[in-house]
């Protein structure tokens, strides 16, 4: 129960820090009740972690299906419901359905939401439909329409309360992501950066959905939101135009940097986070500098919007390695000393852990033993290459040059792990992490940019790193030290959102549809369940009447969709690996379902 | 841009001259040679491949399908959970129709399903490189090449690097 007491901490904290009723003192207080799942990841923090411990790693071997429900959309199902109350919030891809279930009435629908949006924003969409989920506060339900509208339904009745516009998809801006309520206001990122979309976070008053702040991810210092003095990347003041003098002429402006990852929020700190995506287009001669802030961990007031720090993980990407993966937020103890750690696994194939009231770079080692691009980051304070990954040059598709074919690069543009969160436990000190174990080809070449249409500019094939079948891997990461403590292989990528639970079991599920229990401590295999279709959705817990369920969205679609419904390149094309690579669409097909699980009665 | 502009209208005037649906593309047998652009006896672009060799056509086709289209539709033209497989629709698929919906995009939306495909005519990274595409993935419906990169290709010809040029608005 070490949470619990970190929770009391944080929320004595936050009252005392804050002092008014905002949104999130209430929802602070509501992520309190482990019945209840009141936000994407379960709290601020973005854990991933439930208190409920009915289902254990004694009884999980039991568990069976209390009930199901289609969303009658065929598309990739990401993200998963919310849980206050009696109430079940269920969002579907595009075309954005929000269901309201009644738990108390048998599952029955109270209302239902679809929005009437325009289907030209589809194809503007990079990979697939997706929808991460929504957001609660102040008596409403938020969702961030695949058109950019960000809407506030009444939780009760899923009237409109108010909506407005984030973006412009004929420039293809689109929105995919999961808002965030802090404070008195809603934050939502966006979508676009294979479109050479100038990305943002925008911040919306919770109460009529005024803008209230927006921080560019790329552009001058009143757009990004920094103080040249008082912002800090690895502890020093940032500078004045520290992102236009990373970029050749006006790139900035069609500079990418999505945001369309998941936000976390120290009260105590009064500090919110999160990570921006790829510079635009994936042909890094055509855009020389560091392109900054691209691929890039920002530390910002949610008041104000004002960056405290920022820290770029992939200076200048040569691959696509998006840098918006979940921050994951602990209190742990590090060289003795107790320490407020920020725990992110980057497209890049690193673990980092950082100081998140500092930005000081703690640790960066890579989570799959295969990652071969970088030879590590540059942890000497002293030496000017301070933080920076290491590129080996055989793998740089810069130093290569255009119209070359770099190959056996791992991991792959999706990443070795992409959007789907990892869930940290308090109880093991463990970062359970769903992870891609895929390498690429990756050819740039040159494009020219066409407002609203994809701004590429590489080619690229996958596969699975050479000798080996499994094209992901479940691990357990020791944050304090960058360490596997354990490694579950699996067949295709994992593209699940973990759970992890006081009952000492985790949970996840895989693209062949199984929803999977593995021991905390050991990764045992302890159950599993074929549901439906693929899982892309993220597994959540809670409490009603008295017992513990486990939910989870199936519906196989996303970037996992594309390559992998098709099987990777093939097995023969000379990497002498054997079998092993059967195509998705063996195993499983399309459709929109939840699966609800509980022990038997 | 003058030229993206012509191969839109082009593509127009073929798509709607040919009125069938499910025309077939025909014999995909090269009989000619232009400038490194191999052509059937209908007159439409087609692959050569001799000893694993493939014309510049089939291996740029396979690089741009890899940047533009295989986010939807998949790697090599397999296809992926939201867009068909192009390996087969080419099999059925006319040149002109193919240009037509490329550069004017296609709607298939019904109740249960929502497939949009952008129009791509004045996207100069799609529409100076159709009939790259169209050679690549004629060559892929016919398995003609494989799920691989092709190895060797016979070299860009001066003809073809001005007429890229020129569409990509480059000097």
């Amino acid at each position: 129960m070490r949470r619990l007491l970190i929770s009391a901490l944080l929320g004595s904290v936050a009252a005392v820090a804050t002092g008014g009723a905002f949104a999130s003192d209430e929802l602070h207080k509501m992520t309190q009740n482990p019945k209840d799942w009141v936000m994407p990841a379960g709290d601020y923090a973005n854990t991933r972690y439930s208190k409920l411990n009915q289902i254990n790693a004694s009884n999980v071997g039991k568990l069976q299906v209390a009930w199901t429900f289609s969303t009658g959309v065929l598309r990739g199902h990401e993200g998963g419901p919310l849980i206050i109350g009696n109430m079940m919030y269920v969002h579907t891809p595009f075309p954005n359905k929000v269901y309201a279930l009644d738990l108390a009435q048998d599952n029955k629908i109270v209302w239902k939401y679809e929005p009437k949006q325009d289907p030209n924003v589809i194809p503007v969409m990079c990979c697939d439909t997706v929808n991460r989920g929504v957001a609660y506060g102040d008596g409403k339900i938020f969702l961030h329409q695949a058109d950019t509208t960000l809407v506030a339904l009444d939780a009760k009745t899923g009237q409109v309360a108010w909506s407005v516009k984030d973006g412009d998809p004929g420039k293809g801006a689109t929105g995919t992501s999961a808002p965030l309520v802090i404070k008195d206001k809603v934050m939502v990122g966006i979508s676009g950066g294979e479109f050479g979309v100038q990305a943002h976070v925008t911040a919306y008053d919770i109460k009529t959905g005024k803008q209230v702040w927006r921080g560019f991810s790329e552009g001058p210092d009143d757009q990004i939101l920094v103080d040249p003095e008082k912002t800090t990347v690895l502890g020093k003041p940032i500078g004045k135009d520290s992102s236009l003098k990373t970029w050749e002429g006006d790139q900035w402006k069609i500079g990418g940097g999505a945001t369309w990852g998941w936000i976390s929020y120290d009260p105590e700190l009064n500090l919110m986070y999160y990570g921006s995506g790829n510079p635009s287009t994936w042909n890094p001669k055509q855009r020389p500098g560091d392109n900054k802030w691209s691929m890039t961990i920002f530390a910002r007031n949610p008041d104000t919007g004002m960056t405290k720090w920022v820290y770029q993980m992939t200076p200048h990407d040569e691959w696509d390695f998006d840098g918006v993966n979940e921050m994951i937020l602990s209190d742990q103890q590090i060289g003795g000393a107790p320490r407020k750690l920020l725990t992110h696994f980057d497209r890049n194939g690193l673990g980092y852990t950082l100081d998140r009231a500092t930005g000081e770079l703690l640790v960066a080692q890579k989570y799959d033993p295969k990652v071969n691009w970088t030879s590590g980051v540059d942890m000497d304070k002293n030496s000017p290459t301070y933080g920076r990954p290491k590129v080996i040059d055989q793998y740089s598709t810069d130093k290569q040059g255009e119209d070359h074919n770099n190959k056996g690069i791992c991991p792959a543009a999706l990443g070795t792990k992409d959007e789907q969160p990892a869930a940290y436990s308090p109880d093991t000190q463990l970062f359970y992490v769903p992870t891609n174990h895929v390498c690429m080809d990756y050819e740039p070449f040159k494009v020219s940019y066409t407002a609203g249409q994809p701004y590429v500019g590489a080619t690229l094939s996958m596969y699975p790193p050479p000798g080996e079948t499994n094209m992901g891997n479940f691990i357990a990461w020791d944050g304090k030290t960058g360490k596997i403590v354990w490694s579950n292989k699996e067949q295709f990528s994992v593209w699940s959102g973990a759970l992890a639970t006081a009952g000492n079991v985790v949970f996840y599920g895989t693209l062949e549809g199984y929803l999977k229990a593995v021991d905390a401590k050991t990764g045992k295999e302890l159950y599993k369940f074929k549901t439906p279709s693929g899982i892309i959705g993220n597994v959540t817990t809670y409490e009603h009447g008295g017992k513990q369920y486990i939910a989870v969205l199936s519906g196989v679609g996303g970037w996992a969709g594309i390559g992998l419904a098709a099987g990777l390149t093939d097995p023969t094309a000379g990497l002498g690996a054997v079998g092993g690579y059967a195509a998705l669409s063996n195993y499983t097909s399309l459709g929109g379902s939840l699966t609800v699980f509980a022990l038997p009665q | 841009m003058r030229i993206i502009g012509w191969v839109a209208a082009a593509t127009i005037l073929v798509a709607a001259g040919g009125t069938a649906f499910a025309e077939s593309p025909g014999d995909p047998a090269a009989v000619k040679n232009e400038d490194g652009k191999y052509l059937d006896k209908e007159g439409n672009p087609t692959y050569k491949i001799v000893e694993g060799t493939v014309d510049w056509y089939t291996y740029s086709g396979y690089r741009r399908y890899h940047s533009e289209c295989h986010v939807c539709h998949g790697p090599d033209g397999m296809g992926s959970t939201y867009a068909p497989a192009l390996k087969d629709s080419l099999k059925t698929m006319s040149y002109g129709d193919f240009l037509g919906v490329v550069a004017s995009g296609r709607k298939n939306v019904s109740s249960s399903q929502e497939n949009v495909m952008p129009a791509f005519g004045d996207n100069p990274n799609v529409a100076c490189y159709m009939d790259d595409l169209y050679v690549y993935l004629r060559a892929r419906a016919n398995d003609a090449v494989g799920r691989v990169r092709p190895a060797n290709h016979e070299d860009k010809t001066q003809a073809y690097t001005q007429a890229e040029n020129s569409c990509m608005g480059r000097k």
